[in-house]
């Protein structure tokens, strides 16, 4: 199987024990974001800004919650003080579901360059990644759930176009 | 009214009440002047103390949560008064301390000087929106308004300061805020 349902992953998600979710939406998340709403009103919270969806996740993290944050790849930049001077510094932990645009350079004009740099910016602060594959995504969840025990950082999970429907 | 002072009226009227306090001399302050476990520190990430209030206060709607903000700080991420003002969290009790400056930098004056933040709050969907600048107004202001629903928003009018006047940085490590926070959470209040 190499495409996943969008419901079928938000499942997952609840299954390893993640139970609140921010983020900001992009084209190849839209499936998970109304999966996700169709749970009920304030399950998923629509933040303004990337940044913002660390900061109430890390809000939420502190109140004994899981937290997921959702967003395009254009939004790493947006987040990377929050990253650095929140979370891994005060080491909380996050699942970020990020969505490659730009991916081997095909994509509009605005998502080339941080389609190119963005695992190498995840790489170079620190945070741990791993590409979305519905195949192994029992394995990968099982890592990503162990690093942010073990090491209390957030983990990057990078979803490319056409693997989630 | 100094920071100092008013950071500590305010301070000395909780009980268990969670609070978050943004980045820069509020933090400090708070730290200097009545430290508690149910403080959270920022050290960094400026913009983001309503964000991380807003997630507390979502997550646990039986705690009240009182945002301890500054002016610098809630312009930078003025969408998330939008946010307070759709979600309603009603534990949500939002003070900005606006002393028109960035005071850890050197006092460069801030845009709070020409706009009204009260006037935004108000716009964006708070329930209640107030402001002072006294001590004795702000007292009398917080120890009721701690008995409403929120999210309220309180803009508190200070002066700026010499930064020689004013508290050390923070000398707890982050994850010392973290964990004793967390714990404080845990706990019933």
């Amino acid at each position: 199987m190499d495409v996943m349902k969008s419901s079928e992953f938000v499942e997952i998600l609840e299954k390893y024990g993640f139970n609140f979710f921010a983020g900001v939406p992009d084209s190849i998340l839209k499936g998970v974001v109304s999966s996700l709403m169709e749970r009920g009103e304030h399950y998923y919270l629509p933040a303004v800004r990337e940044d913002d969806a660390l900061g109430m996740a890390c809000g939420a993290y502190l109140a004994g919650r899981k937290p997921v944050v959702l967003m395009q790849n254009s939004g790493l930049g947006t987040s990377l003080n929050a990253l650095t001077s929140l979370h891994l510094i005060y080491k909380i932990p996050c699942l970020l579901i990020v969505s490659w645009r730009g991916y081997g350079g095909v994509d509009a004009p605005e998502h080339i360059v941080m389609g190119d740099a963005c695992t190498q910016i995840l790489e170079t602060v620190g945070i741990p990644y791993r590409d979305f594959y519905p195949d192994s995504l029992g394995q990968d969840m099982a890592w990503a759930v162990k690093v942010m025990e073990n090491e209390r950082v957030p983990v990057a999970f990078m979803v490319k176009k056409g693997v989630l429907q | 009214m100094k920071r100092q002072e008013a950071v500590e009226t305010v301070l000395r009227l909780l009980d268990h009440e969670l609070a978050i306090h943004c980045n820069g001399m509020v933090s400090r302050e708070a730290f200097h002047t009545l430290d508690r476990p149910e403080n959270f520190y920022m050290i960094g990430s400026m913009g983001l103390t309503a964000s991380i209030g807003l997630g507390t206060a979502l997550a646990r709607p039986d705690r009240k949560v009182v945002i301890f903000d500054g002016d610098g700080n809630v312009l930078m991420n003025l969408g998330t008064l939008a946010e307070v003002g759709a979600l309603k969290p009603a534990n949500f009790f939002h003070m900005c301390f606006d002393n028109g400056v960035y005071g850890s930098t050197g006092n460069q004056p801030t845009l709070a000087r020409m706009v009204d933040l009260a006037l935004i709050a108000r716009s964006a969907g708070y329930r209640i929106v107030k402001t002072t600048d006294t001590k004795t107004v702000l007292e009398k202001t917080v120890r009721e308004l701690l008995q409403e629903r929120g999210p309220i928003f309180l803009l508190v009018k200070i002066v700026p300061e010499a930064e020689y006047e004013t508290a050390g940085r923070v000398t707890l490590s982050p994850e010392q805020i973290r964990d004793r926070f967390m714990k404080a959470v845990g706990r019933v209040g």
